[in-house]
């Protein structure tokens, strides 16, 4: 087999980036424990671990555009590191999902504890859920198993959209839970972009694998149907 | 005008040797189209069958046919006719050593007894400046001779040598594996402004080079055609797995 | 280690001078006899070269004043006949040799038949000749002897044109074939054309090789004293004069041999190089 160096160097990216995957997967874990426990300690380990994420994101988009620009990859090597830097970019978004959720605990601690006609903890279990089936689909280079994440985003959408008109119901009647209310409606919103996340990471595995750019299949159907029925879409 | 060339079942021999096996093909008009393939696969023989310049070995035969527009090059034709309609570049440079650079653009036509000075003239003058030599060699072109240039000029000299009979297909065998990195970005530059007036067959072992070229891509093995699609689809995602581990390099 | 490796290299620079002392000394030792004849012949020759050897023929024993005016004009002749009849069939030959019975067996007939003849004595060319030639004519004559020297150019024209035209790079016919240019016309005016140099230089070898035979004339151009008037009568040649007055037991007719010994020399010389000079020019700056 030739090019050992060359696979060598592409296994290399694809333990960094589980790396990566393993500290964001970490973080967003760890914020949803903080919010739990509304344990202060590990929110700060979740901005420690904040920095770890960064200087990761780094190194592997540099290996990654060094191997670009010296091996010249084609065909599934090249989807594959194509793909690595995406899936990078948004495990690095989960991250500063997982901070902004810590930063909303922290905030919470200030304020009395107060119940909201919210479930956190099932939106939180749903998007973490999300977010190791996308890695485990990259692990084993699994496209069926990506296509099962990309249809859990709904749920998690109706959730957050939910918790959003509830939690605006509360703050419009009960206004002295705002800052409570406001919170937990900001931590409604991490949950949701990181299941978007974990969809984005999904949908750049079936890339790598099938050579399928499955984006937006939503708009770009919906658009293709109001087509059909002759409307324009308003772009 | 370039043509289109559609090429069915054709085996080819060298003797007892099958170089070429049941290959199906249509090359598209006005396009450049690669050929990839490891050493020895069959893709120089299978350019030089479109030519008939396989015949020059006389152990060489050929089955099939071969159209070149309408024209049935092994039926209808003889090989010193097709051989003005097809034209060909070489992997190292080959101009005449003994003649002038005009000379060497005149080449085709004079030794095919075309003599009208004035008419040569303005060929010679367009071939050069279609294979982007003119400016380099207008003011040398019966003191110079071809052999004295340098490597890419001498390539884009048999390029200017080969446009000046006015063919409508044009081989290219490796045409810039001899050159350095300048000469060959010129080369890649002439293919794709000539696309518009021919039809390009470029045999290349350099596969970013097919890719930056070419808009179909044709991908040999062992005398067989294995996969053969638009070059963007060859190269991200190919749909058979021998052409993925030519294109990735996993190739034994 | 360092010690060692020192002594390594001055040996190694020592056998390497050696040998090109040794490649120095051979050159001399090939080039001297030359030099020695040139400078002998103009040593015994020169001093009886005069106008007179230029523009008389050869007079009576005794009487002094004579020239090798015909025998000069004379060999000219005869070279021009043999090149005439030698260089188009040697070149030929050497042309279907090389390009279109490369392989056939009637091809390794010819090179063979080429082989034989260029180990032919020439006394015997001159035998065949007179047989040939001479005794069906009924005379001796300028064209047998330009018969049996072109002959006898035959093989060297005819294996240095095959050996130029192998040395033209394939790349070149395929160039031409390429373009559409029938095999025919792509041999004759690229393939020899791109050997023309090495085969003008074979023509030039052969030349150089009969203009100083003397043997094969013997029988066919027999010699005269006079002028010749048509290809039909005997001729003088040089070297035919030379042999002749050299066995002679005259001194007058040893010392005008001398002259055209040396005389002999320096037109070959002359003639090659005039060769050489005029197709020179018409090759084109930086071509092989």
């Amino acid at each position: 087999m030739t090019r050992i160096r060359f696979q060598q160097s592409l296994e290399n990216l694809k333990e960094k980036l589980l790396i990566m995957a393993g500290l964001a997967e970490q973080a967003t874990q760890r914020a949803i424990d903080a919010y739990r426990e509304r344990d202060l300690s590990i929110c700060q380990q979740v901005s420690r671990g904040e920095i770890d994420i960064n200087i990761l994101e780094r190194e592997i988009d540099q290996a990654a555009l060094d191997l670009l620009a010296m091996e010249q990859p084609m065909a599934g090597d090249l989807r594959f590191i194509l793909s690595v830097i995406k899936i990078n970019a948004e495990l690095e978004r989960v991250g500063n999902a997982a901070k902004s959720i810590s930063d909303r605990v922290r905030n919470m601690q200030k304020m009395a504890a107060v119940e909201l006609p919210v479930n956190i903890p099932r939106m939180a279990t749903m998007a973490s859920e999300m977010v190791r089936k996308s890695l485990q689909s990259f692990i084993e280079a699994d496209a069926e198993a990506a296509r099962v994440v990309l249809t859990m985003d709904d749920a998690v959408d109706a959730m957050n959209k939910a918790a959003f008109k509830s939690l605006i119901k509360v703050m419009e009647e009960q206004s002295h839970l705002a800052p409570q209310a406001l919170n937990a409606l900001m931590i409604s919103r991490a949950l949701e972009r990181v299941a978007d996340h974990a969809t984005n990471i999904a949908e750049d595995v079936i890339f790598w694998v099938q050579g399928d750019d499955v984006r937006h299949h939503k708009s770009l159907n919906l658009s293709a149907d109001l087509k059909d029925k002759g409307e324009t879409n308003a772009s | 005008m370039g043509v289109g060339i559609e090429v069915t079942n054709l085996d080819a021999w060298y003797g007892t040797t099958q170089a070429l096996q049941d290959i199906n093909l249509n090359i598209p008009a006005n396009h450049a189209t690669a050929l990839i393939g490891p050493s020895g696969c069959g893709k120089s023989t299978f350019v030089r069958c479109l030519n008939r310049m396989h015949e020059t070995n006389p152990l060489a035969r050929v089955t099939g046919t071969v159209r070149i527009g309408d024209l049935d090059i092994y039926k209808d034709a003889k090989p010193v006719e097709i051989r003005r309609r097809v034209g060909m570049v070489f992997q190292r440079p080959n101009p005449f050593p003994t003649m002038s650079i005009y000379d060497n653009v005149a080449a085709g036509l004079k030794l095919n007894s075309y003599n009208n000075r004035h008419v040569l003239d303005e060929i010679v003058e367009r071939s050069l400046k279609n294979s982007a030599l003119w400016d380099e060699v207008k003011d040398d072109l019966k003191k110079k001779s071809g052999a004295s240039l340098s490597g890419g000029q001498q390539q884009r000299l048999c390029i200017a040598r080969a446009l000046a009979v006015d063919p409508e297909v044009l081989l290219m065998d490796e045409p810039a594996s001899a050159l350095d990195p300048v000469s060959t970005s010129k080369i890649e530059d002439l293919i794709f402004q000539l696309k518009a007036q021919y039809t390009i067959v470029i045999v290349t072992h350099n596969m970013q080079q097919a890719a930056r070229v070419a808009e179909k891509t044709g991908f040999f093995l062992n005398g067989r055609m294995v996969e053969f699609d638009s070059t963007d689809k060859i190269f991200t995602n190919p749909s058979d797995k021998r052409t993925e581990d030519y294109i990735t390099g996993r190739f034994g | 280690m360092r010690r060692e490796d020192n002594l390594k290299a001055r040996i190694r620079t020592l056998i390497d001078d050696a040998a090109t002392g040794l490649a120095v000394l051979s050159t001399v030792l090939v080039v001297a006899p030359l030099v020695a004849i040139f400078v002998y012949l103009v040593y015994k020759g020169a001093v009886s070269l005069n106008l007179n050897f230029f523009t008389h023929n050869p007079a009576p024993v005794g009487e002094a004043g004579g020239g090798m005016a015909n025998a000069i004009v004379g060999s000219a002749i005869l070279l021009a006949v043999g090149s005439l009849i030698g260089v188009p069939i040697g070149i030929a030959g050497g042309i279907f040799l090389a390009e279109f019975g490369r392989g056939t067996k009637l091809a390794n007939a010819v090179r063979f038949t080429a082989d034989v003849l260029n180990g032919v004595p020439s006394i015997v060319m001159g035998i065949a000749v007179y047989s040939l030639v001479v005794v069906p004519q009924g005379h001796f004559s300028a064209f047998s002897g330009g018969v049996a020297l072109g002959i006898m150019m035959i093989p060297t024209v005819c294996r240095t044109t095959e050996e130029m035209l192998l040395m033209v790079p394939n790349s070149v016919r395929e160039a031409a074939l390429a373009l559409g240019v029938p095999n025919w016309r792509s041999v004759l005016a690229i393939t020899v054309k791109t050997a023309s140099p090495g085969i003008i230089t074979g023509c030039m070898l052969a030349f150089a090789r009969v203009a100083g035979e003397t043997a094969p004339l013997i029988f066919t151009a027999f010699g005269n004293v006079g002028w010749s008037e048509k290809l039909s009568e005997p001729i003088a040649a040089l070297p035919l004069q030379i042999y002749v007055y050299a066995l002679s037991p005259y001194e007058e007719w040893h010392r005008l041999a001398w002259a055209g010994a040396l005389v002999l020399i320096a037109l070959i010389v002359m003639a090659v190089s005039l060769v050489r000079y005029v197709t020179s020019r018409g090759v084109l700056k930086g071509a092989s």
